[in-house]
């Protein structure tokens, strides 16, 4: 096993910087030999080493027969028939040598893939030869692939880049792609302009590179040691503060989570007093709705399924909403006033709820895709991305916190629910129907329940189990900002947030975890009420 | 008063109660009864429904070639509810109550913990099916999943192959358990024999249930940062999701940091949407995407079943390697009966030793005489955007599992039983 | 004039309770033991170590619901945290064991294997002293005791109470339950405690000594019954229960609730203990699920099943509970959940008395006939007991 993996190492070694540079060539147009059967054979072949030699002749060959060979290459196109290596593109099989249709079905293929090491090496390359391309955006993406990946091999690229760059940002990451292949020149001051153009990198990768050329014993040039050192500096700085960004929105993006699953809850407990574990179930609804909703966009419209997200939205308000309705009518009403023991009918739902989506769905975990605009994300600096699911997630939170606040205090029915809030008694006297509000209170919490869920269903698995994960967090919310507090929910979910990923970084997961329980229950001790506690007299408070 | 009465109607209620529980009567001799013990319920029915199913799947094959010694199996199906304690209690209950002659059951360490002290003292037989992190033999468990020298140490050999990426830094990342703890524990010190520094290998555990995995992914680039790294994940089940998919969203490439998991197959992919995952690795001893005959057969076999049983989601089932594990096992323990000629637990215990077994991973996998693991090939495999593997490289012939590391202090010399 | 200790304990008791005792301790000492040593393994009669185990293991679970009704039932704090007390007691006891297994473990180490594994070279300063039975036993009854009185004395000196009491305690299990998954605070990680071989020497799965810990588990549930039984109708189990129902007009008449709710609170966490440490050589394994927060809920639940402020109730729904659980994970395992959900709503909405309270309806019902014993049962806390706290919770939202 060893003595093959080394076999290999040696001979990768070797083959790599040569496939790069045979494909530039083919891109330059230079060589030009036929595609010879036995080449093809080889792409086909069962050891890495002898398919990456192939590739290499393929690409030596140039012309757009072989390209397109490496295109499909790339695009898990290719692959081996009845002894000949082929194209298959939908479902049509052609020669990878002629070009010619072949009768053949598309099942009879075994598909060749690429292995992580091939893609590199044809990620490269494309960037090269797309470093080039008429495209603003796809030179973008070049120059930041070679920016991490650039080698000696393609700096006559890079050079010609330079100078017929005329947008700003690219050359500016072009440049420190060509400062990274220069820090190996022999000239002391080509690898002075390198070492200091390196200074304008956040990339803590660079760092390590220049580390080397703080040594005297590695870098003769005192000059150039010194630009290192202050380059070093000037990297150091800047991802410190680009991480301490990423650590506050990674906080706030928790709390923006904590918040989504605790808002519900705060309304249903702060409203009428009902502790209800049944609450991660609704998110697992509303999670299953966002399910359910692609699987019908997947069917139905398939061109739109990028804006599935945006439909689930009322289904999982919806669907959280009705199973609350029927909770509150069947169950709930008849506990009013008695909070504890609605807590143990509440959990005895939670496990129906539970156990019904294990059999109509199965008990595996769903699979749900982040749409195309919420996948990737915003790069802040090297290093540091912020994901546009979360992104976008942190301000559904915010949308979604400015929804119950506007209908709580600009309309009718938000005005009954403060009123049976305040006053039960005295609510029902003056004609506010507190059984409605009751029912009505109880659904919005529970939509907005399933509203999160549809949130999480971007972000954490959606099972059936989902919901038991978030309700001893979304409980500790509701404690800490203060029953029926919707500012202090708010408070208190950033507040947990941001502390457990500074606790986090500096302790580790669970102990970060541990610390913040213990943080609350030693919080509770002091402000029995939450961070917002009512005001008003109570003798039994 | 009334509730002196309720107290003494209550208390002899309650000797009634537990008076129910009188034994059982005798078995029926014309069946050969075999226990499944494996959680319906709770947190692990996500792993182990589907080994329920490809155990009963088995067993209807086996009946329909005729059974075993003549007699047909019949399966008794009970639910541990991913809860340890209930281990135990069922398996002391399929073996003093049911009589099975042999059981297949368990996913997880403890659950195996919890159930051995039974097994040795009844004398029972068990086969686990899930690759685990040895430092265990015992002589009443045949382990057909792999041990850490068949999963763990080839897949870091690769990833420091130049044909794997070249990695030099490694960062260990796992759920706080037993297995990740081992393996890693075993992987640094194999590492420490190849010349990598502490420096260089970084090991992170996060709490059952983890979801939010924002803070690990900007320390792995952080870490990354310092030259070719890779990820080794013993992350278990459910934390698997958002760990993936915050690596996809954050930008972490599988050519510049690759992952490879011991704990997700096709199963666990079945979650993620897998677009972003391609290139990511697993290390098992099977695939569903390997191609072969008995494979082929296998897929087709699970996937009528599936359908006929009303299995929910019936055409999207995937096979993936504890089920590989289970389905292998049970023939190997047919063979050995048939062998033996009798389901008596010691003389079948003898007969597993040295069976072997064409395995739907396309070779034929032998029991070990001597330590209870079988011979298995290590396949890595790399994520495809449609949840299957691509196999990268593979073992040429099955490799002898080490249950007992010789990475670990204090384990010169124990092999055997 | 004082009665003497004697009588009052043996005026506690109904004389049919106290027959009924009498009843379960010939059973529990004269008929298991008999049934499980002495008739051979054919007898119609005989009793398998199946059902020793599980019976035993039932028993536990009656001694942690008895518990759990002193502090729910008559103080009116509900605890969704009992499932710690009750592992701390096991994870005492289960250090002991783990130090009895000495050599036999698979290292053939002087530590236990799971240290070996993590490379550690002597024990814990924490685990010093397990290997003495006498010490382990004061660990059993300290650890937890001393964790309620700590946690209790700052709780109940806040006046947290109610809902708010109830979900700190199930931050403390949940913060607990991490703790101990670790495998750095060393005890096993999730593997917890295995494999255990010997008690005092003596053989853990030999059929005399699983008699000997089912006898000992009754014999706590019995003591259980007792204590609980003279505690709730002595002057302070009066006390506790104005506490319940009216704190605030119990501080207005002088007395401190403080010290009642404490003392009540410390002694459940300690019986919880004790149950624990019973528990874990019976069914061979602790690790730290046992401290997670839907185990101490099912713990409520069991009490509200039976019936609150009874104490028998509790017994019974811990058994009622447990023995469905074992049939029905059998006979439908996918139905478990259903059932166990639908209990829970069927009890909170039409028993909220529970099993007893529906024994004493249909005895009312049909004793219309017979002259009624008693006048009504002292009020089982319920809807009575809670709405100041309700009340409270009702803040604006705003």
């Amino acid at each position: 096993m060893k003595k093959q993996a080394s076999h290999w190492a040696r001979r990768a070694l070797f083959l790599l910087p040569l496939l790069v540079a045979f494909l530039l060539l083919a891109a330059a147009g230079k060589a030009r030999a036929a595609l010879d059967e036995a080449t093809l054979q080889g792409l086909g072949a069962a050891d890495f080493g002898e398919r990456i030699a192939a590739i290499e002749a393929v690409g030596a060959t140039g012309g757009e027969r072989a390209r397109a060979i490496i295109a499909a290459l790339e695009a898990g196109e290719l692959g081996t028939a009845g002894g000949r290596v082929v194209i298959v593109r939908d479902g049509r099989v052609v020669d990878a040598a002629s070009g010619e249709a072949l009768e053949l079905v598309a099942d009879a293929v075994d598909s060749l893939r690429v292995n992580n090491r091939v893609r590199r090496a044809l990620a490269v390359a494309n960037a090269a030869l797309d470093l080039e391309s008429g495209e603003r955006a796809r030179r973008l993406a070049a120059a930041q692939t070679l920016r991490d990946n650039a080698s000696e091999v393609v700096l006559p690229v890079l050079e010609r880049a330079l100078e017929s760059e005329e947008d700003d940002a690219i050359r500016e990451v072009v440049l420190l792609a060509a400062a990274r292949v220069n820090l190996n020149a022999d000239d002391p001051a080509k690898r002075l302009k390198a070492v200091t153009a390196l200074g304008q990198s956040s990339d803590a990768g660079v760092k390590t590179l220049l580390e080397p050329f703080l040594d005297p014993a590695s870098e003769p040039d005192a000059g150039v040691r010194e630009a290192a050192a202050a380059s070093i500096a000037a990297i150091e700085r800047r991802v410190s503060i680009a991480r301490n960004i990423g650590t506050v929105f990674s906080g706030l993006s928790l709390g923006s989570i904590l918040l989504l699953a605790a808002l519900g809850l705060a309304i249903t407990y702060g409203v009428m007093g009902i502790i209800n574990m049944a609450h991660g179930e609704l998110l697992m609804i509303g999670a299953y709705a966002a399910f359910l909703v692609q699987g019908l966009f997947r069917a139905h419209l398939p061109e739109y399924v990028d804006w599935y997200v945006l439909a689930a939205i009322p289904a999982g308000f919806f669907a959280a909403a009705a199973v609350g309705v029927v909770m509150e009518r069947t169950v709930l009403r008849f506990l009013y006033g008695r909070p504890l023991e609605s807590l143990l009918a509440t959990w005895g739902i939670s496990l129906v709820l539970i156990q019904a989506a294990r059999v109509l769905f199965g008990p595996q975990n769903v699979e749900l895709a982040n749409p195309s605009w919420m996948s990737g994300g915003m790069e802040l600096a090297a290093g540091v991305v912020l994901p546009w699911n979360r992104i976008v997630i942190l301000g559904f939170a915010v949308f979604v916190l400015l929804l119950v606040w506007l209908m709580m205090n600009r309309t009718r029915l938000g005005m009954f629910v403060r009123a049976v809030t305040q006053n039960r008694a005295m609510a029902g006297c003056v004609g506010v129907p507190t059984a409605r509000v009751d029912t009505l209170a109880f659904a919005i919490g529970a939509g907005i329940a399933g509203l999160g869920g549809v949130a999480l269903s971007q972000i954490a698995n959606v099972g059936p189990a989902m919901g038991q994960g978030y309700i001893v967090d979304s409980f500790m919310v509701v404690v800490l900002g203060g029953v029926g507090q919707l500012a202090g929910a708010v408070w208190a979910a950033m507040g947990l947030g941001i502390v457990s990923k500074f606790l986090e970084g500096w302790a580790g997961a669970v102990i970060a975890k541990i610390l913040v329980l213990v943080f609350i229950i030693a919080f509770i001790q002091k402000r029995p009420q939450g961070i917002f506690a009512l005001k008003g007299r109570f003798a039994d408070n | 008063m009334q509730t002196r009465r309720n107290f003494l109607k209550a208390l002899t209620l309650s000797a009634s109660i537990a008076a129910i529980g009188l034994p059982m009567g005798a078995q029926a001799a014309d069946t050969i009864k075999v226990g499944i013990l494996h959680s319906l319920s709770g947190t692990m029915a996500i792993s182990e429904t589907a080994l329920k199913n490809v155990a009963l799947m088995t067993i209807e094959e086996i009946n329909a070639s005729g059974g075993v010694l003549g007699k047909k199996l019949e399966a008794v199906v009970v639910d541990p509810a991913s809860d340890w304690p209930l281990f135990a209690e069922r398996s002391r209950q399929l073996l003093t109550q049911d009589k099975v002659a042999v059981v297949f059951g368990c996913w997880t360490s403890v659950s195996r913990k919890s159930v051995l002290p039974v097994f040795k003292e009844l004398n029972g037989l068990l086969f686990y099916p899930v690759q685990y992190e040895g430092e265990e033999l015992e002589k009443n468990v045949f382990y057909t999943g792999a041990a850490p020298n068949q999963q763990a140490i080839p897949a870091v050999e690769y990833l420091m192959s130049e044909e794997g990426g070249g990695a030099k830094r490694f960062f260990l990342l796992g759920t706080d358990y037993v297995y990740p703890r081992t393996t890693n524990k075993i992987l640094r010190a194999f590492l420490h024999s190849k010349g990598v520094q502490d420096k260089d290998i970084e090991e992170v555990y996060t709490p059952f249930g983890h979801s939010d995995y924002q803070t690990i992914v900007a320390n792995i680039k952080k870490f990354a940062a310092g030259g070719k790294t890779a990820v080794v994940s013993t992350i278990n089940g459910d934390s698997n999701v958002p760990f993936y998919k915050e690596l996809g969203n954050a930008g972490l490439k599988a050519t510049e940091v690759p992952v490879v998991a011991f704990s997700v197959g096709e199963e666990e992919l079945r979650g993620v949407d897998t677009k972003p995952l391609e290139g990511h690795l697993a290390a098992w001893n099977y695939f569903m995407s390997v191609k072969n005959p008995q494979n082929t057969a296998f897929i087709d076999k699970y996937k009528a079943w599936a359908k006929a049983n009303g299995v929910p989601n019936a055409d999207t089932v995937v096979t993936n390697d504890p089920m590989e594990a289970t389905y292998v096992g049970i023939h190997m323990w047919k063979q050995a009966v048939e062998q033996a000629k009798t389901t008596d637990v010691d003389a079948v215990i003898q007969a597993v030793g040295g069976q072997s077994f064409k395995a739907p991973s396309g070779f034929t996998l032998t029991m070990d005489k001597t330590n209870h693991h079988l011979h298995k090939p290590v396949l890595i495999g790399e994520v495809r955007p449609d949840g299957q593997f691509d196999v990268v490289w593979q073992t040429r012939e099955p490799i002898r599992a080490q249950p007992w590391s010789p990475f670990i202090e204090g384990n010169e010399g124990k092999q055997g039983l | 004039m004082r009665t003497p200790f004697t009588v009052r304990l043996f005026n506690s008791m109904p004389r049919a309770g106290w027959a009924a005792l009498a009843l379960f301790a010939l059973f529990a000492w004269v008929w298991v033991p008999l049934a499980h040593l002495a008739l051979p393994a054919d007898h119609a009669l005989h009793l398998s170590s199946y059902w020793v185990s599980l019976l035993g293991k039932i028993l536990c679970y009656m001694v942690v619901a008895v518990a759990m009704d002193l502090i729910w039932g008559y103080a009116g704090i509900l605890s969704l945290g009992h499932g710690l007390f009750f592992a701390l007691g096991g994870y005492a006891f289960g250090m002991y064991l783990m130090r009895q297994i000495g050599r036999d473990g698979s290292y053939g180490a002087e530590l236990p294997d799971f240290m070996v594994f993590l490379d550690w070279k002597e024990l814990p300063w924490y685990w010093w002293g397990t290997d003495s039975f006498l010490w382990a036993l004061l660990l059993v009854v300290a650890v937890p005791g001393l964790l309620a009185w700590v946690f209790g004395y700052f709780a109940f000196r806040s006046r947290i109470k109610g809902v708010y009491f109830a979900i700190i305690t199930q931050a403390l299990t949940y913060a607990a339950m991490l703790l101990f998954f670790r495998n750095e605070t060393g005890f096993g990680g999730n593997n917890g405690f295995t494999d255990f071989k010997r008690i005092l020497g003596h053989g853990i799965t030999t059929p005399e000594m699983r008699v000997v810990l089912f006898a000992l588990s009754a014999a706590l549930l019995a003591g259980v019954l007792l204590l609980g039984r003279y505690l709730v109708t002595s002057r302070f189990g009066r006390v506790l229960a104005a506490i319940r129902d009216a704190e605030s007009r119990v501080m207005f008449i002088g007395y401190n609730p403080l010290h009642y709710k404490l003392f009540v609170w410390t002694l459940s966490a300690v019986l919880c203990g004790l149950a624990g440490a019973l528990y874990v050589p019976q069914v061979g394994i602790i690790n730290p699920s046992e401290m997670s927060p839907a185990n101490s809920i099912e713990i409520a639940v069991w009490v509200a099943v039976g019936g609150r402020g009874t104490l028998v109730g509790a017994v019974l729904g811990a058994g009622i509970v447990n023995l469905a659980k074992s049939w029905f994970t059998v006979s439908f395992p996918e139905y478990w959940p259903f059932f166990l959900g639908f209990l829970f709503i069927a009890v909170t909405l039409f028993l909220p008395n529970g099993v007893i309270g529906l024994w004493s309806t249909l005895r009312a019902r049909l004793g219309a006939r017979r002259p009624a014993p008693a006048a009504a049962e002292p009020p089982v806390q319920g809807a009575a007991a809670e709405p100041p706290a309700a009340e409270s919770s009702r803040g604006a939202v705003a």
